[in-house]
């Protein structure tokens, strides 16, 4: 039919097959296959235990799987599977291609360097070496993630929550990766910094038309965020689609149990 | 003239697992199509299942059985059966929906909001923004207004970014549901307006309308959805 054509000549960025991952006899994450292509953002939802942030960690290489395989289209167009990559491969995808957002940016920022050597650094590590152009860059993503360039040179740790996340955003962004990990990028934070985040995401999302994978319990960020959704439960995927299909109308038992947990607006 | 809308038997069922599983069929058998340039007015009472049917044209349901034949970029794709990512182009290329309420995205200016189709199925800009301009302007949207987020807006003029936003598209399908409901007499008369335009240029619509002057005076042709009545 129309598109199965054209959709054919472009081909996923990222793929999981099978992924499983067992801790002794309980089983984290189960059979978990899907493919993710460039510009698409995949929501994983489901509540705290469900294996969502283990799939996470499967997915981007930092937790060995026990069965299955991810493979990632790299930017010189080869597909490789990420367990066949060596350690220091693995590495520079993370400090290039690939950007992972923690919900506590203390994990993803060094909290005592100043902002602008945050940013600077990622392009350090991909071979930047004028310091005037790292700062021009780290300033220019400072006012993109709306932090005033007056505080480039303080260090995160005299930031407030909603600024240390629109700096670990703009830390990861700016070797400009074509997938991004976010594990609750919104978690911590009050409402109002949720919405002005949330709104920045979506817009920074699609301007670069990054690829993201983001874990969250949130269904009103799956919704505002994502095109895809899969819900997940004991470990296993128990409903998957387009976004707006699984949240409006929900078919499994739990599903429907989540979005009918959501306050009104 | 060949179809649009191409609807064969689709059926819509609701499981309610957390009220003991009960059934609740919607529709069944819906079977209609509607050609470039017509407007078909579904009708029927309240909680007949108008709204689903639209969804499901969309998208947004999905049909238990049926087929729903949308024509896209000039192939037959059934959305019945599509993948996400095909229904995601077909929203972006092809059919475009105006619901009841705006879903505003918190802090985007309402120009933005309603230049956004057109942003991004690649238009500048500044082009966008100045079509968006003249739609609220036709819509009686004033001026000051455009540049804040329509969150703060009233209903009536919420309505009418939406409607701004869905008609400033140039997409070949348009689902209206409602688009009149909460209007002035002169507001409503604009949206007739611009269902009279979007049918000369060949736009394939569906609607629902309460107002039977309204229906009277878009409808090409009316879908009796009682017909449709799921057996029970």
């Amino acid at each position: 039919m129309a598109d199965q054509n054209a959709l054919e000549h472009d081909e996923p960025l990222l793929v999981a097959k099978s992924l499983s991952k067992s801790y002794g006899r309980i089983a984290a994450c189960r059979d978990v296959s899907f493919s993710l292509y460039p510009g698409e953002v995949l929501a994983i939802v489901g509540e705290s235990g469900s294996g969502k942030s283990t799939l996470l960690q499967l997915l981007s290489g930092q937790l060995a799987a026990s069965g299955g395989h991810v493979s990632y289209q790299m930017r010189d167009g080869v597909t490789r599977d990420l367990a066949t990559l060596g350690e220091a491969e693995r590495r520079f995808l993370f400090r290039t291609d690939w950007g992972f957002v923690h919900q506590d940016p203390a994990q993803g920022l060094r909290m005592a360097v100043s902002a602008g050597a945050n940013v600077g650094e990622r392009l350090m590590a991909v071979g930047w070496n004028h310091y005037g152009r790292i700062r021009d860059t780290a300033s220019d993503w400072l006012t993109r993630v709306e932090i005033d360039v007056a505080r480039i040179d303080d260090a995160p740790r005299t930031y407030s929550g909603g600024m240390r996340q629109r700096l670990q955003i703009a830390r990861n962004l700016v070797t400009e990766p074509r997938l991004v990990f976010m594990d609750e990028p919104t978690g911590g934070l009050d409402v109002s910094v949720q919405a002005r985040l949330l709104d920045l995401l979506r817009s920074l999302v699609a301007e670069l038309n990054l690829a993201v994978i983001i874990v969250t319990h949130d269904l009103a960020v799956a919704r505002l965020l994502s095109h895809r959704v899969m819900v997940m439960k004991g470990g296993r995927v128990i409903e998957t689609g387009l976004t707006d299909q699984v949240l409006d109308d929900p078919r499994e038992p739990y599903t429907q149990l989540l979005v009918s947990s959501i306050l009104p607006p | 003239m060949t179809a649009m809308i191409d609807i064969t038997d689709a059926k819509k069922t609701f499981t309610m697992h957390l009220q003991g599983g009960i059934e609740l069929p919607v529709v069944s058998g819906v079977t209609f199509h509607v050609d470039p340039g017509e407007c078909v007015v579904l009708s029927g009472p309240s909680g007949a299942g108008k709204s689903s049917i639209l969804k499901m044209i969309f998208g947004n349901y999905r049909c238990d059985s049926g087929r729903i034949g949308i024509r896209h970029r000039g192939e037959v794709i059934d959305l019945a059966t599509a993948e996400p990512r095909q229904v995601l182009n077909v929203r972006r290329a092809t059919i475009g929906y105006v619901s009841q309420f705006l879903r505003a995205v918190p802090r985007v200016a309402t120009v933005d909001v309603v230049a956004e189709p057109l942003i991004v199925n690649g238009m500048a800009r500044a082009d966008a923004q100045a079509r968006a301009g003249e739609l609220l302007h036709r819509l009686n949207i004033p001026e000051r207004l455009w540049q804040l987020p329509p969150a703060t807006f009233s209903g009536g003029e919420q309505q009418r970014v939406n409607i701004a936003r869905g008609f400033i598209s140039e997409l070949p399908i348009l689902l209206l549901d409602e688009p009149t409901a909460s209007l002035d007499a002169a507001n409503r008369a604009v949206v007739v307006e611009l269902i009279g335009e979007k049918k000369r240029q060949g736009v394939a619509m569906v609607a629902i309308v309460h107002d039977d002057e309204i229906r009277h005076l878009i409808a090409d042709r009316i879908v009796d959805v009682t017909s449709f009545a799921a057996a029970a």
